[in-house]
C-alpha cells in the first residue's frame, strides 16, 4: 500500500520539511540557476539619473559586439507589447523606460548574448542622454505637486478602492485613506493631557540570498516563464494582460525561492524576460546580481505622526495618526500598504476617538512595496514608542499603561470591527513575565548601561483574497496535493501536506505535494501577508474533505458497509476492476469581507483574522559609543493552534532576527537619488554575531476558531514588536530616546550627546 | 577574445576535465559544465557564503575562485557529500534541527560546518558562531544551525569514521 495510516493526528506534529533532502544535498533547484537549451541572457542598462527626460539612447556600439545577439529598449518592447505598463494596483510602470525615467536603476535597455559575460561587457558600451529634471525622495515633500513623478494617475482597476484616483493629474498621493471614528477633536478638547511624536522609518529591502531571476520562453502562440515568484497566479493574468492572450496561453513555473519576504510579488522580471523572448524568438533568462536588487524592490520609508489625548485616570481617549509612505517611483502594491496597514495604525488600543490619514506616495527612488508585515512594523515602531513615551511622561508604568488601554477580545478596533480570537491580553502578560518586567535587574555601571523594554502590534490580514486546491487520489491510494501557495521557505507545503493528512488520514510526508505550475495548480491570490496558512489551509482543508467524501461514496457504491476501513486501493480495485481511475477534491475558500466605508474607513468585518504579537528585550547601552547590545530578545505570539510547532519557531525566530537588522544597521544610503550601498559589503544584513545570547520564542494557548484546525497566519507577527522594544529598552537605560531607525551607534551616541548637553557636529 | 584553456581535476571523487575560459569563475563551472548547483551566487563578493566549494579541503568562495586554478585540485560540493542514500552526519543534522528555510545559503552552511567539525570535533557556541559568521542566511535560522552543528558534533563522535 502507498500510505500509511496514521492514528495519530498530522496537524500540531513537527515533522521536518517534506523538501528537506533536497535542501542539505543541494538538489533543490532556483530560478537563479536554472538553466534550458539554446537559452541567452539578458543584461539591463539602468538610469543613472532619479529623474529626467529620455532624449536618446546609443545602442551602436552594444550592437556591434561579437556574440551580441540583440539590443533592446522601450520602443522595441512596444513591437510586442504596445501598452507596456504593468503592476498590481496601478498600471504605471513601463516595462524599459519610455519617454522618461524615474528612479536611478530604472531599466532602460537590455543586451541579450549568449554568455551573460558579453552581454554585460556590452551593457557597458551603451549611452543614454537625458534632459534632468528637478526630483523628489522625501515622502512629506511629496505633498507638495512641485515635482510631479508622474502625470496622471493611472489606477489598475482591479481594486474598487483605487478607481476614483483614474485621471487624477498634479498630484503625487497615489492613495489617500482616511479614517475618523468618534469626535477627535472634542476629545482632544477634554483631554487631560495631550502628546504628540514623529517618527521616520529608512529604506531597507528584503535581500533574498537568491536574488531575482526569471527565464521567458515564448512561441508564437504560447509563453512559459519560469520563476522564483510569491504569485505565479498574478504573474499569469498580468502576462496574459499585457499580451492581450487568454490565460490558458501563459504558463508560469515556479521552482524552490531561496527566500522572498515579499519582494518577488506581482510582476517583477516576468514582463521583461517575457518580451526579450518574443523579440530574439529564444529563451531568454535575467538574473540579478545582488547590486541591482537595490534597484527592484524595497520596504517603505515613512513619516508618521502620532497625537495623544489621555485623561487624567491614564486612558487614552483620542488618537491621530499621520502616515507618510514613501512608495518610490512606481505604485507596485504600496496603495493597498496605505489602507490595509494604515487602519492599525493606533496600535492594539481601545480608543473611542481616532483620526488617521495615511497617504501613498511617489518619489523619485527605487520602488517600494511589500516586505514582511506589509506595514505594519514601521506602524508599530511608532505606535509602541509613542506609548511608553506617553507612560513616561505621565509617570506610569509602561506595561500598566498598555494593560489599561489595551485592546481586548469583543472590542471593536478603530474601524469598528470587534477583534475576535485575538489574544491581545495572553501576549501582554506573557511578554512582561519573560522579561520579568517590574523585578529588580543589574542596571549596569561606568559606561554600560542595562534596560529593558517590550511592545506589541497587531495585523489585519489583507482580505477578501481567494484560493483554491485540489487533492487527486491515485488507485493505490496515494495521494497529489495540488496548491498554488509557493513555500519560499516558511514551510507551506509541510504544513498543508498536515492539514490534508489530517483529514484523510494519511501521514503527511506521504502526500506528494505538486511544484507551483499555472497550468496545473489552481488559482491562488498569491503567498503574501501571513494569509496562505489560513486561506489555503482552508482551501486544502475543503478539498481533503471533498476527496473523503468521494472516496466514501465509492465505498458504498462498491458495497461496502459503513464504517468499514477497507484500503482505498481495494475500493478502486473492486470499481473498476483493476488499479485505475482517480478521485478527485477541489476546496475553495474565500472569506466573507465588508469594504469599509470610503469617507469613514468604518466596517463591521475588515479581516477574517487578527495576528497579535510581541517582543521583549533587555539591552546594553555602551554610553562611550552609542553601541547597543541585545542581551535577551523574547518573542510571544498567538499563532493559534500550531500545524507545526517547530516550524512556527523557526518563523518567528528568522521574522524578529530580520527586523533586528532593519532596527540596528540596516540602511539604504541614497545620495541625490543614487543608492551608495548597493552590496553586502556595505550594506550589512544581520549575521551569526548579531543574534541576541539569549533567544526565546514562546507562542500563547489560544484558538482561531473561523480558522482551518484553528490555526492562523504566523510569517510576520515576530517583525511587529523588535524595533520598539529595543527602542523603549535603551531609554529605559540611558534615558534617551530614538524616533529614527536605524537605531545604530551613530544615532544612540549623538542622543547621548545632546542629553549631556554636548551634542556632536552634524553630518 | 577569451581562450579557453583545459584542465584537470578531482570532483566529488572523480577525475573530471573542462575548457575553461580565463574570466570564469569555479561557480559557473560547477554549474554550467557539471550541472551541480548547489554552490550558488549571491553576493557575488565573498561577503555570503552560498557558493562555498572545498578546494583541497579548503572552504573557498566559489564566485570569486577562478575556475583555472581548480586544476589538479581536489574539489568538494554539497552533492557530494552523502553516499548513495546515506547523508552526510551534518546534513542529517541540518534537517533533524530544522536549520533551514528557503535552503539558498544551506550548502555553503553544511560545508562550512563540515570543515569546522574536521578541524574542531566538539565546538563551543562561541566557535560554532565565529566559524560561521562568514556566512549569511536571511531568513535567519541562525539559532536553529547552531543547534545543528551541535548535534552534528554528537553524531560525528559517535561514529568518528564520518
Amino acid at each position: 500500500m502507498a500510505t500509511t495510516p496514521v492514528p495519530g493526528g498530522q496537524v500540531g506534529r513537527s515533522l521536518p520539511r517534506l523538501e528537506a533532502r533536497d535542501k542539505v544535498t543541494g538538489r533543490a533547484e532556483y530560478a537563479h540557476t536554472m538553466r534550458l537549451p539554446g537559452m541567452l541572457y539578458g543584461k539591463i542598462f539602468r538610469s543613472t539619473v532619479p529623474h529626467g527626460r529620455l532624449i536618446g539612447i546609443d545602442t551602436a556600439a552594444a550592437r556591434a559586439m561579437p556574440g551580441v545577439h540583440g539590443v533592446y529598449a522601450g520602443e522595441d518592447v512596444r513591437k510586442v507589447i504596445p501598452d507596456p505598463y504593468y503592476g498590481p494596483a496601478f498600471h504605471d510602470q513601463p516595462i524599459l523606460a519610455l519617454d522618461k525615467v524615474r528612479f536611478v536603476g530604472e531599466p532602460v535597455a537590455v543586451v541579450v548574448a549568449s554568455d551573460p559575460h558579453v552581454a554585460e561587457e556590452a551593457v557597458a558600451l551603451i549611452a543614454a542622454t537625458y534632459e534632468e529634471l528637478p526630483a523628489v525622495f522625501d515622502e512629506v515633500a511629496a505633498m507638495s505637486p512641485a515635482v510631479l513623478v508622474h502625470d496622471e494617475l493611472k489606477p489598475a482597476g482591479t481594486f474598487a478602492d483605487l478607481k476614483h484616483l483614474k485621471g487624477r493629474k498634479n498630484t503625487n498621493v497615489a492613495r489617500d485613506f482616511h479614517l475618523r471614528l468618534g469626535d477627535v477633536d472634542k476629545a482632544f478638547a477634554e483631554a487631560a493631557a495631550v502628546f504628540e511624536h514623529e517618527f521616520r522609518t529608512q529604506k531597507v529591502l528584503h535581500v533574498p540570498l537568491e536574488p531575482f531571476a526569471a527565464i521567458a520562453d515564448a512561441s508564437d502562440n504560447r509563453l512559459t516563464v519560469y520563476s522564483g515568484t510569491q504569485g505565479p497566479s498574478f504573474v499569469r493574468s498580468e502576462l496574459a494582460r499585457l499580451l492581450g492572450w487568454p490565460e490558458n496561453r501563459v504558463r508560469v513555473k515556479v521552482p524552490c525561492l531561496g527566500g522572498g519576504f515579499g519582494a518577488k510579488l506581482y510582476i517583477k522580471l516576468e514582463a521583461l524576460a517575457a518580451a526579450l523572448s518574443m523579440l530574439a524568438r529564444r529563451p531568454v533568462k535575467l538574473a540579478l546580481s545582488m547590486e541591482e536588487q537595490f534597484y527592484m524592490i524595497t520596504r517603505h520609508p515613512t513619516t508618521c505622526r502620532i497625537k495623544s489625548g489621555v485623561d487624567k485616570n491614564g486612558r487614552v481617549i483620542a488618537r491621530k495618526c499621520e502616515v507618510f509612505w514613501n512608495g518610490g517611483a512606481y505604485a507596485d502594491i504600496g496603495p493597498r500598504v496605505t489602507q490595509k496597514s494604515g487602519f492599525t495604525a493606533p496600535g492594539p488600543y481601545d480608543i473611542a476617538n481616532v483620526a488617521i490619514d495615511s497617504y501613498a506616495l511617489y518619489t523619485n527612488l527605487t520602488p517600494a512595496g511589500a516586505l514582511r508585515g506589509f506595514g505594519v512594523p514601521q506602524l508599530v515602531f511608532a505606535y509602541e514608542s509613542h506609548t511608553d513615551m506617553v507612560a513616561r511622561a505621565l509617570k506610569i508604568d509602561p506595561v500598566k499603561f498598555r494593560r489599561d488601554n489595551l485592546l481586548r477580545a469583543g472590542r471593536p478596533q478603530a474601524t469598528g470591527t470587534v477583534l475576535k480570537d485575538a489574544a491581545t491580553d495572553a501576549v501582554l502578560d506573557r511578554l512582561a513575565q519573560c522579561i520579568d518586567w517590574g523585578k529588580p535587574f543589574d542596571r549596569g555601571s561606568g559606561p554600560i548601561r542595562r534596560g529593558r523594554g517590550l511592545a506589541l502590534g497587531i495585523k489585519a490580514v489583507i482580505s477578501p483574497t481567494t484560493s483554491v486546491a485540489a487533492i487527486n487520489v491515485a488507485a493505490d491510494g496515494s495521494c497529489t496535493l495540488y496548491c498554488g501557495t509557493v513555500d519560499m521557505g516558511q514551510g507551506s507545503d509541510t504544513a498543508m501536506a498536515q492539514i490534508a493528512g489530517e483529514v484523510l488520514n494519511i501521514a503527511a510526508q506521504d502526500i506528494a505535494v505538486t511544484p507551483r505550475d499555472t497550468d496545473i495548480t489552481p488559482y491562488d491570490m498569491g503567498t503574501l501577508g501571513s494569509r496562505s496558512l489560513f486561506h489555503m489551509g482552508h482551501a486544502v482543508r475543503l478539498a481533503a474533505l471533498d476527496a473523503k467524501e468521494k472516496l466514501a461514496a465509492m465505498a458504498r457504491e462498491v458495497g461496502e458497509p459503513d464504517g468499514s476501513n477497507t484500503p482505498v486501493a481495494e475500493l478502486f480495485r473492486k470499481k473498476y476492476g483493476m488499479q485505475a481511475g482517480n478521485v478527485i477534491g477541489a476546496g475553495t475558500y474565500k472569506p466573507d469581507y465588508t469594504p469599509p466605508d470610503s469617507k469613514s474607513g468604518q466596517t463591521p468585518n475588515v479581516t477574517p483574522f487578527w495576528m497579535v504579537a510581541g517582543t521583549a528585550v533587555e539591552v546594553e547601552v555602551d554610553c562611550e559609543t552609542g553601541h547597543v547590545r541585545i542581551v535577551k530578545l523574547v518573542n510571544v505570539a498567538d499563532c493559534g493552534r500550531a500545524i507545526n510547532p517547530r516550524i512556527v519557531e523557526t518563523q518567528l525566530s528568522g521574522g524578529s532576527l530580520m527586523q533586528l537588522g532593519f532596527t540596528m544597521f540596516e540602511k539604504m544610503n541614497i545620495e541625490g537619488g543614487q543608492v551608495t550601498n548597493a552590496s553586502l559589503a556595505d550594506y550589512k544584513i544581520p549575521g551569526m554575531l548579531d543574534v541576541p545570547a539569549t533567544i526565546e520564542n514562546v507562542t500563547v494557548e489560544n484558538r482561531q476558531e473561523n480558522g482551518p484546525f484553528g490555526a492562523k497566519g504566523v510569517g510576520e507577527v515576530a517583525t511587529f514588536g523588535v524595533s520598539p522594544a529595543i527602542a523603549n529598552a535603551i531609554e529605559d537605560a540611558v534615558g534617551v530616546r530614538v524616533t529614527v531607525l536605524p537605531l545604530n551607534p551613530e544615532a544612540v551616541l549623538r542622543a547621548l550627546r545632546v542629553k549631556a548637553g554636548s551634542p556632536l557636529d552634524s553630518e | 577574445m577569451t581562450t579557453a584553456r583545459t584542465i584537470a581535476f578531482t570532483l566529488n571523487g572523480a577525475s573530471v576535465g573542462a575548457d575553461v575560459k580565463p574570466h570564469e569563475n569555479l561557480v559557473e563551472l560547477l554549474q554550467a559544465q557539471f550541472g551541480l548547483t548547489g554552490a550558488r551566487e549571491s553576493c557575488g563578493q565573498g561577503m555570503c557564503g552560498c557558493c562555498t566549494v572545498l578546494v583541497n579541503g579548503r572552504a573557498v568562495s566559489g564566485c570569486l575562485y577562478l575556475a583555472s586554478f581548480a586544476d589538479g585540485a581536489e574539489v568538494t560540493t554539497v552533492e557530494g557529500l552523502a553516499s548513495g542514500d546515506a547523508l552526510d552526519p551534518v546534513q542529517d543534522a541540518f534537517i533533524e534541527t530544522a536549520a533551514f528555510q528557503c535552503g539558498y545559503c544551506t550548502p555553503g552552511f553544511i560545508l562550512m560546518a563540515k570543515q569546522l567539525l574536521d578541524e574542531h570535533p566538539d565546538p563551543d557556541d562561541s566557535m560554532i558562531r565565529h566559524y560561521l559568521s562568514g556566512n549569511l542566511c536571511r531568513c535567519a535560522s541562525y539559532p536553529q544551525i547552531v543547534e545543528a552543528v551541535r548535534s552534528a558534533a554528537r553524531r560525528r563522535l559517535r561514529r568518528p569514521s564520518a
